[in-house]
């Protein structure tokens, strides 16, 4: 039983160390000219805004895509689909999707999005694509949350003579709207989160300009991360930002995941 | 145009199964487009050098060359380094979590895993970096630490907290009478999980496992940043390595699109997500076979 315990002290050891010695090393860097200017000097110096804004325009977008197909999805199964051959193929298919590697969802992105639909390397890209990754996590969280819709409140619903449509929108899908919003939040900070997918599909290395519209190329902060950690002609010099740019990437999933922990908590006092 | 409330009742099933059939065309078209393009690569190298070839150089002045082996063994070096050392601090946790944690641990412990869970591969990535490679060096005495036993040490910490969780739900899983008849026969608790409901766990124990190894597999960013990165075929723990997924990151942004060497990622990424599907069937197979039959 001891060795347990030793077991999860190792786990929670490795985590607290993570997030000290991020922290404890970016905090330094952190103001709100960091936050707010663009980097300088081949990015040698200033901010990392141009990151931030290109992390948060791509999550919009993934989040645009994915909540609707992913609740729409969620409905399908838990309100309309029989337990026949082609629902068992569509939740396979969701099965293994969650375990598709996310590089894979990049060449996707590249062969389909940026080339076959010719959206270039883009912001709508790279958010699809990021939507697609994101899919599967949406629909299994909603999934759940519809579940745990008392039945009696759809019985209700048709005994008072509305459709199956009319019973969903207004009784189930308001009943779950904190389990769907908190699923989705944890997904999108997950897709926050990624490198891989954008890393063909859409984002930059460097740029002048904040992205004006869906079209545009953007940087991202995991990107960032990884220039500033592999890729600069300066990595030592500039390993303090990169390390105040981790710390502004984690506190962003962060803040998403506590957002969602705290609906679902207050959801769970208002059911009792 | 108003729609009658049957109206649009029925176009609201329509549309929602549509959207459920949207997964299926994704997993189809991921796959299509994976051998779509892979395939294109052959018109220029063989099968057998592509499936047996032991050198990955395609961007070699002279002959390019596309063994996919080395990297599928990078691959699976790094891979089983990782669950090596996931796989019993996963299940030890996930027992702890599961049979010994008092609710107030349990409650403080379980964001904490799901915390894990959320830190952006990257991140984990500039960690191996900065500081376990450092430290793998000097305590193996080596010039630089960022090599495959640095890549397995990040994925095992990116697999944990998948196996932690599933393995968790298993072993809750176990009905409590299990436990029950094995007190009532005297044994204590160190006993009865090892022999009562670890067993009894096994099924979705080992569905954690698959699952923990499959997000291993699949991870890019942390094996490209902090395992060295060197395609030559791997000689052990200490030799840096290029996985296939860090092939493919790596080596699609250098590439000029439409050449052999653009379709053979294309390739590389096919097989992998072969392998991936393969650890995700297996792993539900596991799950339904081995149900409570102790």
């Amino acid at each position: 039983m001891r060795l347990l315990f030793v077991c999860t002290l190792v786990v929670v050891a490795m985590l607290g160390y993570i997030l000290w010695d991020i922290f404890s090393k970016g905090v330094g860097v952190l103001t709100w000219e960091f936050l707010l200017t663009n980097p300088r000097k081949g990015m040698t110096e200033g901010g990392i805004l141009p990151a931030v804004v290109g992390t948060v325009y791509v999550s919009l977008i993934t989040a645009v895509f994915a909540v609707p197909f992913g609740v729409a999805t969620a409905i399908y199964l838990n309100e309309y689909a029989r337990d026949n051959a082609s629902t068992r193929l569509i939740r396979a298919s969701i099965r293994n999707l969650a375990g598709v590697p996310s590089i894979i969802y990049g060449l996707f992105g590249v062969a389909i999005f940026v080339q076959g639909f010719g959206l270039g390397t883009s912001l709508l890209s790279s958010g699809l694509t990021l939507g697609l990754l994101t899919l599967p996590y949406v629909i299994t969280t909603s999934e759940e949350s519809l579940r745990n819709v008392p039945n009696g409140l759809r019985e209700a619903a048709l005994a008072l003579g509305a459709t199956q449509w009319q019973s969903v929108y207004s009784v189930v899908l308001p009943a779950s709207v904190p389990g769907i919003v908190t699923g989705s939040l944890l997904g999108l900070s997950r897709a926050a989160g990624e490198t891989a997918p954008i890393l063909f599909t859409g984002v930059a290395f460097y740029l002048r300009y904040l992205p004006t519209s869906v079209w545009d190329e953007f940087m991202a902060m995991p990107y960032h991360l990884f220039i500033m950690a592999t890729q600069h002609h300066a990595i030592r010099e500039v390993r303090p930002l990169a390390y105040g740019t981790a710390l502004v990437l984690l506190g962003f999933v962060l803040i998403i995941n506590i957002m969602a922990f705290f609906i679902r908590a207050r959801y769970r006092q208002k059911l009792r | 145009m108003r729609l009658t409330a049957h109206q649009s009742d029925r176009l609201a099933a329509l549309v929602f199964q549509w959207a459920g059939w949207l997964s299926v065309v994704v997993l189809f078209g991921i796959f299509a487009m994976l051998v779509w393009n892979g395939a294109k690569a052959f018109t220029d190298i063989s099968l057998a050098e592509f499936f047996f070839g032991t050198v990955w150089n395609p961007a070699a002045f002279g002959e390019a060359r596309y063994g996919i082996l080395p990297l599928v063994a990078s691959t699976l070096l790094v891979t089983t380094g990782a669950m090596l050392m996931a796989v019993p601090l996963g299940i030890g946790t996930a027992a702890y979590l599961a049979e010994v944690a008092p609710p107030r641990v349990y409650n403080a412990l379980k964001p904490a895993i799901e915390l894990l869970a959320g830190v952006p591969s990257v991140a984990i990535g500039f960690i191996g970096i900065t500081v376990v490679a450092p430290a793998i060096a000097k305590i193996f005495g080596l010039s630089n630490g960022l090599n495959a036993l640095n890549g397995s040490v990040l994925l095992a910490v990116m697999a944990l907290p998948t196996i932690i969780t599933v393995a968790e739900d298993a072993i809750r899983a176990v009905p409590q009478s299990f436990r029950e008849a094995s007190f009532a026969l005297g044994a204590n608790r160190p006993v009865t999980l090892w022999r009562v409901t670890l067993p009894a766990a096994m099924s979705g124990i080992l569905a954690a496992v698959m699952l923990g190894l499959g997000r291993a597999l699949g991870e890019t960013m942390t094996v490209l940043m902090a395992a060295g990165n060197a395609s030559a075929f791997p000689s052990g723990f200490f030799a840096p390595v290029r996985t296939m997924t860090a092939a493919i990151a790596i080596e699609l942004g250098e590439t000029a699109q439409g050449t052999t060497h653009y379709f053979s990622l294309f390739a590389v990424g096919a097989v992998l997500f072969g392998i991936s599907l393969l650890v995700n069937i297996l792993s539900e197979k596991i799950a339904r076979r081995f149900r409570y039959k102790i």
